[in-house]
């Protein structure tokens, strides 16, 4: 497995909407190699065959009745909101 | 005996005959919170009107002479990535630091029903990332059984509050040792139900494939009545398990005669600490004079699953925790300047450097390119797991190992590498893997005082064979009645 660069921690951060300065650049690029390099073992293992798990019950769709219910009122659901106006979410502006 | 000291059966009895009241015992639990509180560090919140409120309620019950639930009036520590209605749930992260949920958790509701006491929310590594409560963006929670050292994690506030008698139990969650982790360092049981045994509904997701709400208590009993009160199919959670549920209290048999456990080979490697290897092999011994008919098994592909963990829960981490946009919810960074800006700085100044960390390797292992080498190889690696633990349980009724390959360790110690912190978890992950049910139960101490755990694992459903055991091993010793030395401030 390539070796991650801090190219790829300024790219990776930049899908995950986070940012960092150099400083911790650098120190995310360093620990995440050594994690990465840790991971590798499981390149030891032929998994050619195996099939993937994604979960440890055997479940398929798990649907409900399609039937309308009640929710929160507007008020409740706006109420935990760093911005509410006029019954909306409240957010900085996105096209100019 | 100070009531603090008493388990939730034992003060059942005590609250039916009327010798103390719920409300008498709640005022009891917040007096032991404040003589010890600042030393331990437990909670976060502390919620003693609303306490005093469903201790008056069970009261009133008891008092008409019905016929009360054996949780009724009991004083409980909710650990705070459980959704509790009007009271703060901050996942001990700056992200949720003003969150008051709408709902309750399915737990609490099912807890509520019950008429048990909620004394307060409790402290845990942020999003319950971590193994030691360093992570916490609020505090570090201290071991009850030396102050220098931490109580495991991420549950660690639930584990060290029950041991300082704060609290008679509490729940905890656990994605990849969480509750067993803390509960060996702590000296107390805790116990992770099958993965879907318990609704997660309201629980903070981490990794959905793995996390999982359980109890800890003081003892075997207690655990079991907390089971009986949280487990359950629940409709508002599409992963959890429509099975029956039994009364496990029936479990709760003192005699393990014909019982096969299986000692893996794997979890004695190099890495376990002498004290906790010999404090095992005691134990097993304790079981087999028993009754129990112990066989070597073999789990060949456990030195992978710290791997495949470190992969697959961070992916799902990385996933889960794009809700946390301040947008709907929560902290919201004030000085951005358009959408995108104000996600990227809520983000990062909302969240701590070990959250950070994950959802980066998480992000990582699921981006282009790099989705097959890591995320797939995990999941592929991860049905390895689950067959060894399949092939183990054709053979074996448990299997018993270590919790921890060492007891609490000092507060620091572990905080500069990250790998080294991950690798406190290694013999817990692979039954998180596998979805398997597991407890830990006290079973002696280091030289230096330290608590150690006993791990018991069972196939998927099969708690009742963990809880005969563990109570089976309870029954025949004294580990369990052992309680830190801790003076009131």
């Amino acid at each position: 497995m390539a070796t991650i660069t801090t190219d790829d921690v300024q790219h990776v951060a930049t899908l995950a909407r986070l940012e960092f300065n150099e400083v911790d650049v650098e120190q995310f690029t360093h620990q995440l190699a050594r994690i990465l390099d840790y991971i590798g073992k499981l390149n030891e293992l032929d998994t050619t065959d195996v099939p993937p798990t994604s979960h440890p019950l055997p479940l398929r769709n798990v649907v409900k009745e399609d039937v309308a219910k009640s929710s929160y009122d507007r008020d409740t659901v706006l109420e935990g909101a760093p911005n509410a106006e006029e019954g909306y979410f409240e957010v900085p502006k996105v096209i100019e | 005996m100070p009531l603090y000291e008493l388990t939730a059966h034992e003060l059942h009895e005590k609250l039916k005959a009327r010798e103390v009241t719920a409300v008498e015992l709640t005022q009891s639990m917040y007096d032991r919170i404040g003589a010890v509180e600042e030393q331990i560090k437990g909670y976060l919140t502390l919620t003693e009107d609303m306490a005093l409120e469903s201790a008056a309620a069970a009261d009133a019950g008891f008092q008409r002479g019905d016929e009360m639930p054996p949780l009724a009036g009991i004083p409980i520590a909710i650990k705070d990535v459980i959704c509790t209605k009007g009271v703060l749930t901050t996942c001990g992260s700056e992200i949720l630091g003003n969150f008051v949920s709408p709902y309750d958790a399915t737990v609490m509701t099912k807890l509520h029903q019950q008429g048990t006491v909620m004394l307060g929310k409790t402290n845990m590594d942020e999003f319950a990332m971590g193994s030691s409560t360093e992570n916490s963006a609020y505090q570090t929670t201290r071991n009850p059984w030396n102050l220098e050292t931490i109580p495991g994690g991420s549950s660690g506030g639930s584990s060290a509050v029950v041991a300082a008698g704060e609290a008679i139990c509490s729940l905890g969650s656990d994605t990849g040792g969480s509750i067993r982790q803390p509960a060996a360092l702590c000296g107390v049981v805790g116990m992770k139900p099958t993965y879907g045994r318990v609704s997660r509904f309201g629980l903070v997701a981490f990794a959905s494939s793995l996390d999982q709400i359980g109890p800890f208590s003081k003892d075997v009993t207690d655990c079991a009545l907390l089971l009986n009160a949280i487990c359950g199919h629940d409709p508002m959670d599409s992963t959890s398990a429509n099975l029956p549920v039994p009364d496990f209290t029936k479990s709760l048999i003192n005699d393990l005669e014909g019982v096969k456990v299986g000692i893996p080979k794997e979890y004695f490697t190099a890495g376990i600490d002498p004290d906790v290897e010999e404090s095992i092999r005691s134990a097993i011994e304790v079981l087999q004079e028993n009754g129990a008919i112990i066989e070597e098994v073999s789990l060949p592909h456990t030195d992978y699953a710290m791997a495949t963990y470190y992969i697959i829960a961070p992916a799902e981490a990385s996933a889960n925790l794009a809700r946390y946009d301040g947008v709907r919810y929560g902290f919201r960074a004030t000085n951005a300047e358009e959408l995108g800006d104000m996600y990227r700085k809520t983000r990062s100044e909302g969240f701590g450097e070990e959250v950070k960390r994950r959802i980066m390797l998480g992000t990582y292992a699921l981006s282009s390119g790099y989705y097959d080498a890591y995320y797939l190889k995990a999941q592929r690696v991860r049905t390895l797991i689950k067959s060894d633990f399949d092939n183990a349980f054709e053979k074996v009724d448990v299997v018993v190992t270590p919790t921890s390959p060492t007891a609490a360790f000092k507060i620091g110690e572990r905080t500069a590498d990250p790998l080294q912190m991950y690798l406190s978890d290694v013999l817990t992950t692979p039954a998180s893997l596998a979805g398997l049910p597991g407890i830990s139960i006290p079973c002696g101490l280091t030289q230096d005082d330290l608590p150690i755990g006993l791990q018991i694992l069972a196939a998927p459903f099969e708690e009742e064979k963990i809880l005969r055991a563990a109570y089976t091993f309870e029954q025949n010793t004294d580990h369990h009645r052992k309680q830190p030395n801790l003076s009131s401030t």
